[in-house]
């Protein structure tokens, strides 16, 4: 990610004071341990021009959820500052950045797979495909089910493992029916869930991060 | 008469027993439907139909965000004034000539229905669908009381025949094949083998006439009230339910109180988006409005109108501003049927009136948020039900806050205490990092041992090896 960004001429940073942002404890219904995570996490990121994540389900919990979270504290404000700061990578790249070739090449058939809090959370369906559709020797095909969830939805994934997996293979099954080289997705979780249900069931496709496809350039 | 096995009881589960029995109910529930693979790809197959016809009907609106806003701000303004537009309806239905009853519970509402039933000398009741009538274990209270009832809705009434609860709370026996209903018909009402949906609804409808005739009660729900006319709106495909309200002696109509809508205007933004968002139907085939009994001149109709209207812990939804608007919902199934849960586990899986994800928000609410909070867990949030919601209620927000509200008012200890321990580590970056450390030199030995949690995810996915360095290192090393 950081590669794409600096070849397109931004100065990236990484503070290593940052963490967690704390989702999984707010999605599990402790907010007041969550907004402790919360209420550090807007001051580590206070005065970054951009605040650009890998990761759609971590940039909706900074987005959506910390001004809601931190509402009444302290931090309510830089919680609101920090959410208008806040972009998913692809999302980044397209909507604000107004770029959608970044000089990648990437000689596969490929599928995207939307991650549920990009989508329907941070509203991102577009920007990850127009830049997909811009790398060079890309083939980009859909599934039939390709708003449907892979089940991981953090700790749901481990206390209901079984509906979690009956959810990797509806979508996973979707993925695989596509005969696609990799499985794009902007979310390292749902990497996780389905690389892990594919590789159970050996199949082939794996996923990849968008970062990874936009930052292969052909040099 | 009573075709049939009386009707299951809803509600097997009595929490007072086991505080864990409905969770662990449903997850031996969930577990086993899930194994279930062919019925699974039945419940998808036949919600395939829905999204292609839905998707057409959603295209014929000029903006269907639109029609969204518009069917939330009516029910919006109708949920934040029902003490105003209560009241106006009940007045205008009583000058129609019809007879409110109010119930605090489902108890009061039983016995109200019952008390009605005997008032009436009633031998045999038909009923149209109601869900209202499914939460308050209506029919299983009429049989013991010796009444005999019969479900008019095709659907209900296969689920009657079959003895179970509504699978699903629009398409109640969405889960039934075709081969089953006939063999369920040749053996109840002796009717030769079908495969076709025509001549099984006609047998059902054949069956049904003669009982429209005798019964001297009709039980119905209500989709709306209308509180600018006293009238009672009722939307149906088949017809059954303007023959349960019109043919007996008598009509009771059960309804929730925030069925309640301003006036027509609003219900005519109401009555598209429940046949669409629920049935991928333009219209549903008979939107009926009822206004009061058979007035004098007037060649049919009943001779009494009554309408129970039930509170049943909506007036708490309606105490609870962050959850009020989950008392907008019209009961389309729209949620349900986008869900990805309730497509894996299926109808029964939930073990309430209400399934699908509005159900795991409401039914803490009906029925005690300790027992039903498990409902809101098992959901990965992915929000496909609030994006299919026609009146825009944030359902898989509302999950996030029954979970809150649980874990505050009965935490877990040992889950608190992870959490807490998690927040000691991650607001520290150096014990954040020895921690990452700690997890990437020990996972290969963890997936050995295999934990409570890890063992889980290992029962049916890999999980990669660990990375050899972390973020920060690398990202030290690059500069």
């Amino acid at each position: 990610m950081a590669r794409v960004l600096e070849r397109l001429g931004h100065a990236c940073e990484f503070r290593p004071a940052q963490t967690c942002c704390g989702q999984p404890s707010f999605n599990a219904g402790y907010w007041d341990e969550a907004r402790t995570v919360a209420s550090r996490a807007v001051e580590v990121f206070r005065g970054a021009e951009a605040v650009v994540g890998p990761s759609g389900s971590c940039v909706a919990m900074m987005r959506v959820f910390y001004p809601q979270l931190l509402a009444g504290t302290p931090h309510e404000a830089a919680a609101l500052d920090l959410a208008t700061r806040t972009f998913e990578f692809g999302e980044f790249l397209v909507d604000k950045l107004d770029v959608t070739d970044v000089g990648a090449r990437f000689p596969h058939k490929v599928t995207y797979h939307d991650g549920c809090h990009g989508l329907r959370e941070l509203r991102i369906k577009e920007a990850p495909r127009k830049l997909l559709r811009a790398v060079q020797d890309l083939e980009l095909v859909e599934c039939d089910e390709a708003e449907s969830c892979c089940g991981f939805g953090g700790l749901f994934s481990v206390k209901y493992p079984m509906i979690s997996t009956a959810m990797a293979e509806v979508k996973g099954s979707s993925l695989v029916r596509t005969a696609c080289d990799y499985i794009v997705s902007s979310d390292p979780t749902c990497q996780l869930q389905l690389d892990g249900w594919l590789s159970r069931q050996r199949q082939k496709p794996r996923t990849i991060h968008l970062a990874e496809v936009l930052a292969g350039a052909d040099t | 008469m009573t075709p049939g096995s009386p009707t299951a009881d809803p509600h097997p589960v009595h929490e007072a027993e086991d505080p864990h029995l409905a969770k662990k109910k449903f997850l031996h529930d969930a577990a086993e439907h899930v194994r279930d693979t062919s019925h699974r790809a039945f419940v998808r197959k036949a919600l395939g139909g829905y999204y292609t016809s839905r998707d057409t009907q959603k295209a014929r609106y000029r903006d269907w965000e639109q029609a969204r806003d518009a069917a939330s701000l009516a029910k919006w303004s109708a949920v934040n004034r029902l003490d105003e537009l209560l009241p106006r309806f009940v007045a205008a239905f009583e000058a129609n000539g019809g007879k409110v009853h109010w119930a605090r519970t489902a108890d009061e509402a039983r016995d109200i229905i019952l008390g009605l039933l005997r008032a009436v000398k009633a031998k045999a009741v038909i009923k149209s669908k109601c869900m209202t009538s499914e939460e308050i274990h209506l029919n299983a209270a009429m049989e013991q009381d010796g009444y005999g009832v019969v479900e008019s809705d095709l659907g209900e009434f296969i689920q009657q025949l079959r003895g179970e609860p509504p699978y699903h709370f629009v398409f109640p026996c969405m889960h039934v094949r075709r081969d089953e209903i006939s063999d369920l018909f040749g053996k109840h009402l002796g009717t030769p083998p079908t495969d076709s949906p025509e001549e099984l609804t006609m047998i059902a409808r054949r069956h049904m006439r003669r009982l429209y005739v005798d019964a001297d009660v009709g039980i119905t729900g209500a989709n709306f009230l209308v509180a600018e006319t006293g009238q009672i709106s009722i939307t149906e495909n088949e017809g059954n339910a303007r023959l349960t309200a019109a043919l007996p002696r008598v009509h009771i109509a059960l309804a929730g109180i925030e069925k309640v809508v301003a006036n027509l205007d609003d219900l005519a933004v109401l009555l598209p988006m429940l046949a669409t968002a629920g049935a991928g139907q333009p219209m549903t085939c008979y939107n009926t409005l009822y206004a009061g009994p058979r007035r004098p001149g007037e060649c049919d109709g009943p001779e009494e109108m009554h309408l129970v209207l039930l509170d049943n812990s909506r007036t708490a939804i309606l105490a609870d501003p962050e959850q009020r608007d989950s008392l907008h919902c019209i009961r389309c199934g729209a949620c349900l049927n986008v869900c990805p849960i309730f497509k894996n586990v299926g109808g029964f899986t939930y073990g309430t009136t209400y399934q699908g994800p509005i159900g795991s928000v409401i039914t803490p609410h009906l029925r005690g948020l300790a027992d039903w909070n498990h409902l809101s867990g098992a959901s990965s949030l992915c929000g496909a039900c609030t994006d299919a919601c026609p009146v825009r209620i944030d359902i898989h927000h509302h999950l996030l806050h029954n979970r809150r509200n649980a874990a505050r008012s009965t935490p877990n200890r040992l889950e608190r205490l992870g959490h807490r321990l998690f927040v000691t580590v991650a607001s520290r970056p150096w014990l954040y990092a020895a921690g990452g450390a700690v997890f990437r030199n020990t996972l290969w030995l963890m997936k050995k041992l295999r934990p409570p949690l890890l063992r889980d995810w290992l029962a049916t996915r890999d999980l990669p090896p660990a990375p050899p360095r972390s973020f920060r290192s690398e990202w030290r090393s690059r500069s």
